[in-house]
C-alpha cells in the first residue's frame, strides 16, 4: 500500500537572485519512510531539503514559486508560522553544529524555547532523547561539560538528540554522515532505520551505497531538475532515465564518490 | 631547496623579526621612560590625595581626583557605548541580509568615524554644549567619550560577529528559534570573548584620551560629586603637569602616566582572567 504523502512538492522552482536552482519540481515524500535525495554536488539537493523547513529564507534574494504542502498546508503561504514549521522539521547538517553550551543545554535548548521551564521535566527530556540518540551512556557523567568536547561522531548524535527533543515529525539530513568516520556513520544509518517507525526521514547523500542500504524511496536530482523518483529498488536497480542510469553506473561522479567513501 | 629560495626565506623571516623588534622596542622604550622619570615622583600620597591648592606650581597633593574621575568616566562612557554598539551590531549581523547595502553603508560610516581625531569629537561636543548651554561636566565628558569609542567598539564587535559560522545560526533556527533568541542565546555566547575584547579596547581608548575631554569634562581639583560638574581625568592631569615649567611637577606628570598605564594593564589583565570563565563553551 502506498503510504500517504507527508510532504508534497508541487511545481517548485527556486531562484537565488537570477540563478535558477530548482526547476519545476513535483514530488511526494511518503510518511514514515526514509527518502534519499541523490545527485551530483551543487545541483540543488541541499536547497531542496532546506526549502522544506524554509531555512532557505536565511539566504539573500531567494525567490520561490510553486507550493510545498506539509500535512496538506502550504508552507510558503503568507502568515505561516515559520518557527512552528521548523520545530516540526529537525535538521541534521553536514557537519555537526553544536551550540556553544553544555551537552545538557544543547538538548534542552529547543524545549526551553518552546516553553518547557520545569527542571525535572527538562532532565527527563534530556535523558530520554540522549538515550534515543544512543549517546546517554557516553555522556551521562558529564552532562555539563561543553558539547564541543565530544568527538565529531558524538557531536552528530548530540545534534540528533537536540533535534528530536523538540518533537519533530520529519527529520531532514543534509549529508548527515559525510563528516563522520565509518563507525559513526553506520551508527547514524542504523538510528535512521530505528527512527523511521516514528518519523518521516528525508536525507541528502551522494553516497549511493548509503541510499541503497537505508532508503525506501530515492529522488534523483540533476542540475535543479527532478529526473526520477520512486521506490529505492526501482530507481537504483532499474533506472528508467538515461541520466539516472549514467549517474548510478558512476559515469559523472566517480571521483567524487571515491573521495566520499575514502 | 635551492639557494635562492633559502635566501628568500631567510630574508623575509629577518624582516618579520625586525618589524616585531621595532614595535616591541618602542613599547619598552615608552614604558622605560615613564618608569625612569616617573618612579622617583610616585608616592602613596600622590595616589591617595586630591591636589591641594597650587599643586601645579609644585605644592603638596596627589592625583586621586583624576584617578577616580578617569575610572568613573571611562566606565560610564564604555557602558553608554556598549548600550549603543551591541544592538547596532546585532541588527547588522542578525537582522539584515548578508549583502545588505545599508549594512555596508553603516560599516563605512563607522570606519570613517573611527578615523576622526578625538579633538574633533571634543570640538563637536563643545559646539553642542554651547548651543544648549551645558557646562563642562562629567555628563558631557562621558557622552563625548562614548561617541568617540562607539565606532571602535561597534566595528570590533562587528568583525567578531561576522566570523561566526552561518551554520551555527542555522542550527538554532532549525529548532524553531526566533532571530532574537538566536542572537541572545547562541550568537552572543559564541561571540562573548570577542565582545569583551572589543569593550576592553574601547575602554582603553576612552580612558586614555585627553583631547575629547579637554573642553567637555573640564578639570577640577575635587573628586567627582555631580554629573553636572566638571571632572578631572588622568590624561589631562598628565598634560597640565607636563606643561608646567617646574621639573618636580613634570616628574609628577610621568608618575601620573605610570599610574594610568598600570591601571590599564590591571584592568586588561583582570578582564582577560574573567573572560576565561565565560569561554568554556565557545566553539573553536
Amino acid at each position: 500500500m502506498e503510504p500517504r504523502p507527508h510532504i508534497s512538492v508541487q511545481n517548485l522552482s527556486l531562484w537565488y537572485g537570477s540563478h535558477q536552482v530548482l526547476k519545476d519540481i513535483s514530488l511526494d515524500i511518503p510518511d514514515k519512510r526514509i527518502t534519499a535525495i541523490i545527485g551530483p554536488s551543487g545541483c540543488g539537493k541541499t536547497t531542496l531539503l532546506k526549502s522544506f523547513n524554509r531555512l532557505i529564507d536565511l539566504q539573500d534574494e531567494v525567490r520561490v514559486s510553486g507550493q510545498i504542502l506539509v500535512d496538506g498546508e502550504d508552507i510558503y503561504a503568507p502568515g505561516v508560522d515559520v518557527m512552528a514549521l521548523r520545530k516540526k522539521m529537525g535538521l541534521l547538517s553536514q557537519r555537526p553544529q553544536v551550540l556553544p553550551m553544555s551537552i545538557y543545554d544543547n538538548v534542552a535548548y529547543g524545549p526551553r524555547l518552546h516553553g518547557t521551564r520545569d527542571k525535572k521535566k527538562l532532565d527527563e527530556i534530556v535523558e530520554h532523547y540522549l538515550r534515543e540518540a544512543s549517546l546517554w551512556k557516553e555522556v551521562k557523567d558529564r552532562l555539563h561539560a561543553p558539547g564541543t568536547r565530544l568527538s565529531i561522531g558524538q557531536q552528530q548524535r548530540l545534534c540528533l538528540a537536540r533535534g528530536l527533543a523538540v518533537e519533530p515529525e520529519v527529520i531532514l539530513g543534509d549529508e548527515p554522515t559525510s563528516a563522520l568516520d565509518p563507525v559513526s556513520a553506520v551508527r547514524i544509518e542504523k538510528k535512521f532505520l530505528e527512527l523511521k517507525s516514528q518519523y518521516t526521514i528525508v536525507f541528502v547523500t551522494h553516497i549511493l551505497r548509503q541510499a541503497k542500504r537505508i532508503a525506501d524511496y530515492v529522488v534523483f536530482v540533476y542540475y535543479g531538475q527532478l529526473i526520477e523518483h520512486g521506490p529505492a529498488e526501482e530507481v537504483l536497480n532499474n533506472p528508467k532515465d538515461p541520466k539516472t542510469q549514467a549517474y548510478i553506473s558512476g559515469q559523472f561522479i566517480e571521483d567524487e564518490e571515491e573521495a566520499e567513501e575514502a | 631547496m635551492t639557494r635562492g629560495r633559502r635566501l628568500e626565506e631567510l630574508f623575509f623571516k629577518g624582516l618579520m623579526i625586525a618589524a616585531t623588534a621595532v614595535v616591541l622596542g618602542a613599547l619598552v622604550l615608552i614604558l622605560a621612560t615613564i618608569c625612569w622619570k616617573g618612579l622617583p615622583a610616585l608616592s602613596w600620597s600622590m595616589v591617595s590625595q586630591t591636589p591641594k591648592g597650587g599643586s601645579m606650581l609644585g605644592a603638596e597633593g596627589g592625583i586621586l581626583n583624576a584617578i577616580i574621575g578617569s575610572l568613573l568616566l571611562g566606565l560610564c562612557a564604555t557602558g553608554v557605548a556598549l548600550l549603543l554598539s551591541l544592538p547596532l551590531v546585532f541588527y547588522l549581523n542578525i537582522y539584515l541580509r548578508k549583502r545588505s547595502r545599508f549594512a555596508l553603508l553603516v560599516r563605512f560610516l563607522l570606519d570613517v568615524l573611527w578615523g576622526i581625531p578625538s579633538i574633533v569629537y571634543g570640538a563637536f561636543a563643545f559646539t553642542v554644549m554651547v548651543v544648549w548651554h551645558v557646562p563642562a561636566s562629567f555628563l558631557a565628558g562621558t557622552l563625548t567619550i562614548a561617541l568617540l569609542v562607539v565606532p571602535i567598539m561597534a566595528r570590533s564587535m562587528d568583525e567578531v560577529l561576522r566570523m561566526i559560522p552561518f551554520e551555527l545560526g542555522e542550527a538554532s533556527y532549525t529548532l524553531g528559534s526566533t532571530r532574537l533568541e538566536t542572537a541572545m542565546k547562541v550568537v552572543f555566547r559564541q561571540a562573548l570573548p570577542g565582545i569583551l575584547a572589543a569593550v576592553l579596547t574601547a575602554f582603553g581608548r576612552g580612558i586614555g584620551d585627553a583631547a575629547a575631554v579637554l573642553f567637555t569634562a573640564g578639570f577640577t581639583d575635587s573628586l567627582p560629586y555631580s554629573i553636572l560638574k566638571p571632572v578631572a581625568t588622568l590624561p589631562l592631569a598628565i598634560f597640565f603637569q607636563l606643561g608646567t615649567p617646574f621639573p618636580e611637577v613634570q616628574a609628577r606628570g610621568y608618575a601620573s602616566a605610570l599610574v594610568l598605564t598600570i591601571l590599564l594593564l590591571a584592568i586588561s589583565a583582570g578582564s582577560r582572567l574573567l573572560t576565561g570563565r565565560f569561554t568554556k563553551h565557545v566553539i573553536r
